[in-house]
């Protein structure tokens, strides 16, 4: 059986999808893969089945915030394992900030679930497919999405701080 | 023991009162802040519902706008059992992305911490099992142990459960002959008190009784809800991130993986137990081999120079001035780094954008990714059963919410 590395598992995807694959690049060693938002649960899906790639470990799920890439403001970066191989890759998606859409992984990953309301939480990036896209750690009545980068550290309306005094 | 049979034998009518019952977010029996709402038909639960986020504190955020060596003592704050592992684990990732090496002594001294941390954490969730099973004296004894491992933290860094331990780049100070001579006779007198602590519990029928086939998940969906540690491995994963991805020279010693077979409360208790076993085995390992060395790598973007090179060389107060006002240069680059923890897979996710603080930083807590298939592995369980199943996930409060 081949060794699967990273190389291989590029040939097998670029192969399968070739016209998702938006970008390639190995940042401190990791696979790095921009692909089509659409196109995010086949990719998954596919390497999760095929017998000899096995990504069944879906390590991480977050959101990332770049608000000068016009029309590709929000991120979702996936990490997956395939622990047999022990190979790491990441996969981004970017869908643009006036529609921040794209489809659900608990069709692949249940751990996905909590990561995407968490996601949703911070970004307000919308899973569509996901079973109970609702926030998780801030309360439901919040109105805004904390970890955008147009919002401060710190509540604007505080009174009780001068910043002058820590030099910020 | 499991009662999910009595479920499917009972032939429920089809309008019948459910109780609702709040377990938490102040309950005693569930150790931290956790909500969980039960739909109840008597003792036995048929749907639950955590809530999660009352002790959210904005980490992430927080992190995106303070420089590096300051987000050290917010990883304490996530996993507060094990504290070192934590800083480490950060310390290490800051050091993957400027891709410095750090000298074997102080991957040593590393690994003697984060072994040391890792059998305190487990210390507290195996004697925390007995105390939800009625066993509250193994636990007053487990404690006094877990207060010696403090007290070597303590003659470290000078803090005991939010350690902020060492530096990016190494230790701030070599290891003094009192923090050996702790770490000396704790390994001498420990594994006899440990083995008494077992022998309370390893065999006991009443515990066996209870533990044994409760909360259990097989291999395929906890991997499939992402568990990672020692949940992973009582379902019967080896997946160990100190084997798969070695970091801090954890290639240089010699352990095993415990594994489980069924993945009950019982197995990871006993998982547990073993590691502890082999976190002994490492330390003795890491003293005996302890190489000659620097404790402290050549980072000189974040590790400050001594006091009185500042005071009497241009050059360290140069560094000085620039470690502090934040002139120095970081690299641009994202970078994933685990280790791990005391109960799974933590990883650090960062993007560096050349800036002083991270642009953006995510942290891969192991309890908020299990914790999810809680309500799957207590379902049609008794309510007893359910605080022994989560005590034994090792779910800690402070990284669940973040």
């Amino acid at each position: 059986m081949a060794v699967v590395t990273s190389e291989l598992v590029l040939e097998a995807l670029q192969n399968r999808f070739g016209s998702a694959l938006l970008t390639v690049d190995y940042p401190y060693g990791m696979l790095t893969l921009e692909v089509t938002p659409e196109a995010i649960p086949e990719i998954l899906r596919f390497l999760y089945d095929d017998e000899i790639l096995r990504f069944r470990f879906l390590t991480d799920l977050c959101g990332i915030h770049y608000p000068h890439q016009e029309g590709k403001e929000l991120g979702v970066v996936y990490h997956v394992h395939s622990l047999e191989n022990n190979v790491r890759i990441r996969l981004k998606a970017f869908v643009p900030e006036t529609n921040p859409e794209l489809p659900t992984a608990t069709t692949v990953f249940r751990s996905a679930n909590w990561q995407e309301r968490e996601t949703f939480d911070f970004y307000g990036i919308r899973f569509t497919g996901h079973p109970d896209l609702r926030r998780i750690l801030n309360m439901d009545e919040m109105s805004y999405h904390p970890l955008l980068k147009q919002y401060p550290l710190e509540d604007s309306t505080r009174t009780d701080k001068d910043d002058k005094y820590f030099g910020r | 023991m499991s009662e999910k049979n009595l479920i499917h034998n009972q032939s429920l009518p089809d309008i019948q009162d459910y109780n609702t019952l709040n377990l938490g977010p102040t309950h005693p029996a569930t150790h931290g802040i956790f909500q969980n709402v039960l739909k109840m038909d008597g003792e036995i639960i048929l749907e639950a519902e955590p809530t999660v986020g009352y002790i959210h504190r904005a980490f992430e955020k927080i992190a995106e706008h303070r420089p590096f060596y300051q987000v050290t003592p917010l990883t304490d704050r996530l996993n507060y059992c094990s504290s070192p592992i934590n800083n480490m684990g950060w310390h290490m990732t800051v050091e993957k992305l400027l891709q410095v090496e750090i000298p074997k002594r102080a991957d040593y001294l590393r690994v003697i911490i984060m072994e040391l941390a890792r059998i305190a954490d487990h210390l507290v969730c195996n004697s925390v099992i007995g105390v939800d099973t009625g066993a509250l004296t193994g636990f007053t004894y487990m404690f006094q142990e877990r207060e010696k491992i403090y007290e070597i933290y303590e003659e470290i860094c000078g803090a005991r459960l939010t350690t902020n331990i060492g530096r990016i780049g190494g230790f701030e100070r070599d290891f003094s002959p009192k923090v050996w001579a702790k770490i000396k006779s704790f390994l001498k007198e420990f594994p006899a008190k440990y083995e008494e602590f077992m022998s309370l519990l390893e065999r006991n029928r009443i515990f066996m009784d209870r533990t044994i086939k409760c909360g259990p998940i097989d291999a395929e969906l906890a991997l499939n809800y992402g568990f990672s540690g020692p949940n992973l491995r009582a379902a019967g994963v080896d997946y160990d991130v100190r084997v798969m991805n070695p970091y801090s020279s954890y290639q240089d010693f010699d352990f095993a993986i415990p594994i489980g077979t069924q993945g009950d409360t019982y197995d990871r208790f006993m998982v547990r137990h073993q590691e502890i076993i082999e976190s002994l085995k490492i330390i003795q390992q890491a003293i005996d081999g302890l190489p000659e060395g620097n404790y402290f790598g050549k980072v000189p973007e974040f590790y400050l120079p001594p006091k009185e090179d500042v005071y009497t060389k241009m050059e360290a107060l140069i560094w000085h001035f620039k470690i502090v006002m934040g002139e120095t240069d970081i690299p641009v680059g994202e970078v994933y780094h685990a280790v791990e923890g005391g109960n799974g897979e933590l990883g650090f996710y960062l993007v560096s954008d050349g800036g002083r603080a991270a642009y953006r930083l995510h942290f891969r807590r192991p309890c908020f990714i299990y914790y999810q298939a809680y309500p799957e592995m207590i379902k049609g369980s008794m309510l007893s059963d359910a605080i022994i199943t989560m005590s034994s996930m090792n779910v800690i409060a402070g990284e669940l919410d973040a």
